[in-house]
């Protein structure tokens, strides 16, 4: 299953500020998590993870510093500020909100019991 | 394993970044982030047991297309994709050679031959009405309305607009026009001047809505027009320093073969040039950005600390004499201009700088400066306001008096924001939304004053 151009882009920022709650993360690392959280079925072209990370630093969302890894080179680490805590707090409600009003939209299938958890799953963006 | 196969992963990796580093809205440093995770990738492709050129290969590809990346990285870093011209303008960064010989004359060097026409159009307009209305004073009045069509037509030309953002600025330039003629101004009206100024800031700001495309409400498209009207000043100076020099010069060579050519440069070549170079400088802007964004960041850096320390000696100045209070009083006019420098300097610093920069001594000055710019302000307008009684509330004292009210509270808030942005509290970008959040604010000034002015002091 591909999961649509646009939907993905909609579920960037909230994957990503959720991997970043989860504790501070470089971008290797992150796009790493998502693959191992969708099971590889949320991806993104490499590259664009970081033109979303500077958008996220310039609204205050995340901060970024310049470390070095075990191997000496160079690497810039993101984490999550206050602010982009109550960003994803905010996020997680509205995608709440989808969720629920897909849950109820659609008629009840085989495994109706794991769509009732689809609005908080859809949230930390495992879905 | 590298010999006899072609270059080392380093070689590979540094190659990669040469051609990286061909686009514009790459900095160094975004490359050196890409460049970290590409080497992790290839780290992770290679324990899966792909060699280092194998794995290169993958990793790079991984990365995406290099027109979407930099599409990507434009679309965020709108500060660097006012530098890269290619991104709308031109088919593709290769085989531009070829490409030229297929341009229709009118698009060639950035559209150079429309600017020129309308340049000399905007210049005839200015002549014609000269020789028609034969009061330089009402021509002067309508400076705005005569000249700034020609730029919104050009703005319309390059950046093909919605018909209702057309329309509307239209509609804006008729309202100026009716104002500016229909109103009836008693002989050397000071509210005439007023509307006049008032016309130039309010019809400037219009012509920025066909500049957006109509898309006035963005913060970004404000911003880009900010950056535009910044460097188009500059532009403008020197035309007009290099257009005076050459003028004099002129008239100098004629004199001495005793030719009077000060009319003919005074009736002709000053008014259409005047009027032309408008055009010539948005072109320029269009056309030469690498020239001059090397000079901009350097000319706010330079003036800063220099009017910094012009207003740090100025409140020693006041707080020793203690005079302001009897100052003349043109000052308000005075400080209005020192406050639009200050907002001049911090927009055109703030549309410069790379968001992703931490706070730095510059960032840390320019606090300095808004705090030194505010302290000066309130002793003026105390001073001021003390005296209301004495000049009455005319229409150039009220004009300037709420230009100055609503530049302190710009300057008020702004250094506030500043304070945390120093202090990191405040995320840039609440500060370049500050900014273009106020255009309205100016514009609803300028609007007052070509509209409402006139009729309320009674066209004196």
């Amino acid at each position: 299953m591909r999961i649509g151009k646009d939907l993905v882009a909609a579920a960037a920022t909230p994957v990503v500020l959720g991997i970043l709650a989860e504790g501070e993360s470089y971008g290797y690392a992150i796009l790493q998590r998502v693959t191992e959280l969708s099971g590889g079925e949320l991806e993104w072209s490499d590259g664009m993870l970081y033109p979303l990370l500077h958008r996220l630093e310039r609204l205050g969302h995340v901060e970024s510093e310049w470390r070095h890894s075990s191997a000496g080179r160079p690497r810039k680490h993101y984490r999550l500020s206050a602010q982009g805590a109550a960003a994803l707090a905010e996020q997680r409600k509205q995608w709440s909100v989808v969720g629920g009003v897909l849950d109820k939209v659609w008629p009840d299938g085989a495994d109706g019991e794991r769509r009732s958890r689809l609005a908080p799953r859809l949230a930390l963006g495992t879905e | 394993m590298t010999i006899g196969q072609g270059p080392g992963l380093d070689e590979l990796i540094a190659s990669w970044r040469q051609w990286m580093a061909r686009r514009d809205v790459l900095t160094p440093s975004d490359i050196d982030e890409l460049e970290s995770h590409l080497r992790d990738r290839i780290d992770g492709l290679a324990d899966a047991g792909l060699t280092d050129d194998e794995a290169f290969l993958i990793a790079v590809k991984r990365l995406g297309s290099i027109d979407a990346l930099s599409h990507e990285y434009a679309a965020e870093h709108s500060e660097r994709l006012w530098k890269q011209l290619v991104l709308h303008d031109a088919p593709g960064p290769e085989g531009t050679d070829a490409a030229a010989a297929t341009i229709p004359f009118h698009r060639r060097a950035n559209g150079l031959p429309v600017a020129l026409a309308l340049g000399v159009g905007a210049g005839l307009a200015v002549k014609v009405a000269d020789l028609l209305i034969d009061d330089p004073a009402v021509v002067a009045r309508n400076a705005a309305v005569l000249v700034l069509p020609f730029l919104a037509a050009w703005f319309a030309w390059r950046r093909r607009p919605p018909a209702a953002a057309v329309w509307a600025v239209a509609g804006a330039f008729v309202v100026a026009a009716i104002a500016l003629n229909a109103y009836p101004f008693v002989p050397e009206a000071s509210t005439a001047m007023l509307a006049a100024a008032g016309s130039l800031v309010a019809l400037w700001l219009m012509t920025g809505v066909v500049e957006a495309r109509g898309a006035w409400r963005s913060d970004t498209a404000r911003m880009d027009f900010l950056r535009f009207s910044g460097e188009w000043a500059v532009y403008y100076l020197l035309i007009a320093l290099v257009g005076g020099a050459l003028s004099a010069l002129t008239i100098a060579v004629f004199a001495s073969i005793q030719v009077d050519v000060v009319p003919f440069v005074e009736e002709w070549v000053l008014p259409c040039g005047a009027a032309g170079a408008v055009l010539v400088a948005a072109w320029l802007v269009g056309a030469k950005q690498r020239v001059i964004e090397n000079i901009a960041p350097v000319l706010t850096k330079v003036f800063t600390p220099l009017f910094t320390l012009m207003m740090l000696a100025l409140i020693v100045a006041a707080v020793l004499q203690w005079n302001l209070v009897d100052a003349s009083r043109d000052l308000l006019i005075a400080f209005d201009l020192v406050l639009v420098v200050v907002v001049a300097l911090l927009v055109y610093a703030i549309s410069a700088r790379d968001p992703a920069l931490p706070p730095g001594w510059f960032d840390r000055l320019q606090v300095l400066m808004l705090a030194s710019a505010l302290v000066v302000d309130v002793i003026v307008l105390i001073a001021m306001i003390a005296r209301t009684g004495e000049f009455g509330f005319t229409a150039n004292k009220t004009a300037s008096l709420l230009l100055n009210l609503i530049l302190l509270a710009n300057l008020a808030w702004a250094a506030w924001l500043q304070v945390g942005f120093v202090q990191r509290t405040v995320a840039f970008g609440r500060l370049e939304r500050w900014q273009t959040g106020y255009l309205p604010i100016y514009l609803a000034w300028a609007a007052v004053i070509v509209l409402i002015f006139p009729p309320v002091f009674g066209f004196a």
